[in-house]
């Protein structure tokens, strides 16, 4: 007989959105993370489970999960600090759709950093002299603060209001925004102003800030909105934007 | 909510945060001094400052409640915008009668 510390019990979502939970029993080691945990189910008990994976060393955002009822990027994420008395509940990406097992369709997600306007927009040709950037000013300060963002989801999965109102542009494209907005380089700000400004965009946010507490990467999308919400005020004071 | 909705929202917001003030310490007043309908009323008919506290106050609160139906509405009951609008600016509209309605009542002459 196993003793309950050598083993997990492992529930993994299986099938699409009519899908079920089902159960595994998969070998405790040590600094074991949540996606060698399915790595190892997928190995050595079926093959036919589906997940997403790239970097495993928590850079390209591409493996986030359910886990235990909260979001998480799941090769960065040790099963001793989530596992509740040896059990594991590993489900796709909330507020997604399911593609089928772990996989959630990302579609969405992305297409709203397409509406924010979150694609870099030039101001300069290939025949202007490199725009001289000093880290120190405001500007590129905030935009700094912002910018590391792996697009993992994490944050779109966590927030009820996403959840709520399948219109709003959630944290992780806002923030984007409010990396492009401090950018002195990029010229399409009244666009993006006027795209978060309308209905769905950073006004909806009720600054929750679930998405700062579970971003893998310690950003704050919730400051990033606020950023937002007072530019964008602005701009609409001043007669610049009409949403 | 967009960028107009929210402004409309926080600013009378910002406007109803002392006028709350000075109606509860007027009940308080009211209430500490323990004045009858009639001395209440005594005050208020014909006072045309009385009339505008409460006139602001009443739109302040119709304007900033529909807004926050509507987020309510889309949010946990899933309406469409249109819906929700409707209903919003229905419920805005129930509360400026219901308002002006208590304010004639008691600037009035009766
Ligand atoms: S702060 Fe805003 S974006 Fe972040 S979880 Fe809350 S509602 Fe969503
Ligand atoms: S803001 Fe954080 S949680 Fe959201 S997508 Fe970017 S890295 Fe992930
Ligand atoms: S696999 Fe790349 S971040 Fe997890």
């Amino acid at each position: 007989m196993v003793s309950p510390q050598s083993e997990l019990s492992v529930a993994l979502w299986r099938g699409g959105k009519d899908g079920v939970y089902q159960t595994y029993q998969v070998p405790t080691r040590t600094n074991q993370t949540i996606l060698d945990v399915v790595t190892w189910i997928q190995r050595n008990l079926d093959p036919t489970l589906s997940y997403r994976f790239a970097c495993r060393v928590g850079m390209c955002g591409s493996c986030a999960m359910t886990v235990n009822g909260r979001p998480r990027w799941t090769c960065r994420t040790h099963v001793s600090k989530v596992a509740s008395a040896g059990r594991l509940e590993i489900g796709p990406l909330e507020n997604l759709p399911v593609i089928k097992d772990l996989t959630a369709d990302m579609r969405p997600f992305f297409e709203k950093w397409q509406r924010a306007k979150g694609v870099f927009s030039p101001s300069k040709t290939r025949d202007d002299a490199i725009e001289e950037i000093k880290p120190d000013t405001p500007a590129r300060i905030a935009a700094d603060k912002a910018i590391e963002c792996i697009n993992c989801g994490v944050c779109y999965a966590a927030c009820d209001t996403v959840r709520w109102n399948p219109d709003y542009l959630g944290p992780a494209a806002l923030n984007r925004a409010w990396s492009l907005v401090n950018d002195v380089r990029d010229a399409g700000n009244t666009a993006r102003l006027k795209a978060i400004s309308a209905d769905g965009g950073c006004h909806a946010c009720h600054s929750h800030q679930s998405c700062q507490q579970l971003c893998p990467q310690t950003l704050n999308p919730t400051a990033s909105i606020s950023g937002l919400k007072r530019c964008a005020t602005h701009a609409y004071l001043q007669g610049e934007i009409k949403p | 909510m967009n960028v107009r909705l929210y402004i409309w929202q926080r600013s009378t917001a910002a406007l109803m945060l002392p006028l709350i003030l000075v109606h509860l310490a007027l009940i308080f007043y009211a209430t500490g001094k323990g004045l009858k309908a009639e001395d209440i009323l005594a005050r208020t008919r014909g006072s045309i400052a009385w009339a505008s506290f409460y006139g602001i106050f009443v739109m302040a609160a119709a304007i900033h409640s529909a807004i926050g139906i509507r987020s309510i509405l889309i949010e946990w009951l899933c309406l469409s915008t249109r819906q929700a609008n409707l209903l919003a600016v229905s419920l805005g509209a129930a509360l400026l009668v219901l308002g002006f309605r208590a304010i004639a009542a008691v600037v009035l002459h009766g």
